[in-house]
């Protein structure tokens, strides 16, 4: 183990680095392309034994991953934003292959107007690809994850493509000390990718072709079936990971001080060691507040969400994008998922963050006491002077 | 009688699903007659798509992988790039797309493909309109053709704009080997498969793949409507190595051009004079080929 200091960009590199990806390709955009310049200099230098190429777009750079990742190649991409929104197309082919493809993605949002800010939009708009979607807080959980994400994609009862997302700035361009694994402990909890090979040189073999109803359904419904193991499948590798790197990767849901908690607000990436900083205080102050990291985007972790309401009076969800026409994406999901539970506390979605704003702990705090006050509203946009009014 | 040259290899098997007459069939099967077993195909959206059948059948004795109808040149790109990391040997690396998905949709793709070095062969099979949603104009459909999206009538005689020139394109990139193939000349087509096999880097193939259906011809007439566009220049069999450009095929005199448009329904309506247009333009793109190669070859290019 070293402990490196690293930008959440290259920590993704580092993580591409140790799991050894034998085919990356790239394209580059803000405020992801130092994660491909750094795994560029490995290559270059020889440190990574990868074929590196250099497309002429996102679409076809997640293309050259897709048809390496058929032959059996460990691949790696990373992009953000814009980038993100052009491979939605191949996103689809990357699930319904069963393409074991890790992604880092840099949260960012969407245009128009540019702004290259942290924002979740878009990531949120991918969310029915097929894609294992996980939310890193930390360049530290950056790493971790990735290489766990190597582990969940190319298991043999999931096989499915992982995304890696950190918001863009707050961890793409801001350095901490992370600890770097070695390569042998990383070797040892990920070894070479099992060959998986039904697209086989020599054969008569064939992969994507086309289908009727009849075998189509079939096939969307493997992937759903996938995607649900991972609620299993998860766990194991993070017990793998701890007992060989050690440390705790925490799961789909990871509660913070929600003992007793009246109120529990659920955050995603960054937002959430702000609001962790909040609860400590509010905590102090005899408030019954707590928090959970929605860590798990996709598979959903409904089950965990059910238990740790089960004595919750009202939760707020702050999302850092916004589904137009509904409330945040998370909030809806959050909602969803509490019509099944037994105790069904009132739900507040928080539009924060949006476009790169700060969420500042005196923002968080507010959000608190909004729920507290037993007077919360559905949708609440922070920080939003005056609506915009359109005549007629 | 002479001895036939073409491989007796069949890596396409009956109980495809082609029209009768398809041109593409044909130009898949001489391709693997020449490319051989250890061949991965990348396939996008494209007739080839319906023709190789449906899971969990094949029509194709290879590795096949389809892709989406813009992103052959890159899926090439990334099965050389995973055929290398992995070390595998003697896999030689093809896309194979209609003209739609080459001259059109997949035109960024190829480009990336050639410029980036691809040691890969990349097939556009020419049936000069998207024929596998039903006859809709495409970049490489000719010139006062009959299509769905450019009918004929009130004023309108085809589709009006001429055919996009995909090969000047391609050789722009300067690509290792480009060449025409045409399915009625087996032994031409044959020949420069193998040539384009001795070579590494990035080939190009524009095959003519004439279609039954959406030319309007009867499905009995495919090789001779084949022979005829060759014979009257409106498709010329060349090969570009090095950037020295070879035809292939002269047989003296081009036929004329009415022979091969009066063969289809989908030129039906020309008159006179737009024959006479087209039969200029093809006879001053057959002296324009003949002066490269003599420019070529005496070294002056």
């Amino acid at each position: 183990m070293t402990v490196k200091v690293l930008s959440g960009n290259y920590a993704q590199s580092y993580a591409a680095l140790l799991a050894r990806a034998q085919v990356i390709s790239a394209y580059p955009i803000t405020p992801q392309t130092s994660i491909v310049e750094k795994i560029a200099e490995f290559v270059a230098s020889g440190e990574l034994d990868a074929q590196y190429v250099k497309v002429e777009s996102e679409h076809s750079a997640l293309q050259v991953c897709l048809s390496a990742a058929a032959l059996g190649a460990r691949t790696y991409t990373a992009t953000s934003s814009q980038g993100l929104l052009l491979m939605h197309e191949l996103l689809h082919w990357a699930s319904g292959m069963r393409a074991p493809i890790v992604m880092g993605v840099v949260n960012r949002a969407v245009a128009p107007p540019w702004n290259i800010g942290a924002d979740h939009a878009d990531t949120m708009s991918q969310r029915d690809t097929g894609w294992v979607q996980f939310y890193a807080e930390s360049n530290q959980e950056v790493l971790d994850t990735v290489l766990e994400a190597y582990r969940l994609a190319e298991h043999r009862d999931i096989r499915l493509p992982v995304m890696v997302t950190e918001d863009a700035f707050y961890l793409s361009h801001t350095v901490e000390p992370v600890d770097v694994p070695d390569p042998a402990t990383v070797d040892a909890f990920l070894p070479r990718r099992e060959p998986h090979a039904v697209l086989a040189p020599g054969r008569a073999t064939r992969l994507g072709s086309f289908t009727g109803p009849d075998h189509y359904v079939d096939f969307r419904h493997d992937v759903g079936a996938a995607m649900d193991r991972v609620r299993e499948v998860l766990p194991r590798v993070e017990q793998e990971y701890l007992a060989l790197v050690g440390r705790e990767l925490g799961g789909s849901l990871p509660t913070y001080r929600t003992e007793g908690a009246d109120v529990v607000l659920v955050t995603m990436g960054t937002t959430t060691t702000t609001a962790r900083g909040v609860v400590d205080d509010l905590r102090a102050e005899g408030r019954k507040v707590g928090l959970a990291k929605l860590r798990v985007f996709r598979p959903f972790p409904e089950d965990e969400l059910r238990r740790l309401v089960a004595d919750v009076a009202r939760i707020g969800v702050v999302d850092r994008s916004f589904t137009f026409g509904r409330m945040g994406p998370a909030a809806t999901e959050v909602s969803a998922a509490l019509y099944t539970a037994a105790n069904r506390p009132e739900l507040t979605s928080f539009l924060a963050g949006i476009g790169g704003r700060d969420v500042t702990p005196h923002e968080v705090r507010r959000m608190f006491e909004t729920l507290l006050s037993g007077e919360a509203p559905t949708t609440h946009w922070e920080d939003i002077e005056e609506e915009v009014k359109v005549d007629g | 009688m002479a001895k036939l040259t073409i491989p007796a290899q069949e890596l396409m098997y009956s109980g495809h699903a082609a029209c009768p007459g398809c041109g593409p069939a044909l130009a898949m099967r001489l391709l693997l007659k020449g490319l051989g077993p250890r061949t991965i195909l990348s396939i996008p959206a494209c007739c080839w798509t319906v023709i190789a059948t449906p899971y969990p059948t094949t029509a194709l004795g290879v590795a096949v992988l389809d892709n989406a109808i813009e992103a052959t040149g890159a899926s090439v790109s990334g099965l050389r790039a995973a055929a290398d990391a992995m070390h595998l040997k003697d896999v030689e690396v093809v896309g194979f797309a209609g003209d739609g998905g080459t001259a059109d949709i997949g035109l960024q793709a190829l480009s990336g493909m050639l410029e980036r070095r691809t040691d890969a062969i990349y097939v556009m099979y020419d049936n000069e309109a998207y024929m596998n949603t039903g006859v809709q104009r495409s970049g490489a459909t000719p010139q006062g053709a009959w299509t769905t999206t450019t009918p004929v009538g009130g004023g309108v005689r085809g589709k009006p704009e001429p055919k996009k020139d995909v090969m000047a394109i391609v050789l722009a990139h300067r690509p290792a080997y480009a060449a025409t193939l045409n399915p009625s000349f087996p032994e031409d087509f044959d020949r420069k498969v193998a040539r384009a096999r001795s070579i590494e880097g990035p080939r190009f193939f524009h095959i003519f793949a004439p279609c039954p259906p959406g030319w309007k011809f009867d499905s009995a007439e495919t090789i001779a409507l084949g022979r005829l566009a060759t014979d009257s220049g409106i498709f010329p069999l060349y090969e570009v190595v090095d950037g020295r450009l070879r035809i292939t095929r002269k047989t003296g005199e081009l036929k004329p051009v009415a022979e091969y448009l009066a063969a289809q329904g989908r030129f039906r309506h020309l008159g006179a004079e737009e024959t006479a247009r087209i039969q200029s333009e093809v006879r001053a793109e057959w002296d324009r080929l003949l002066r490269r190669e003599r420019d070529d070859l005496s070294g002056s290019h």
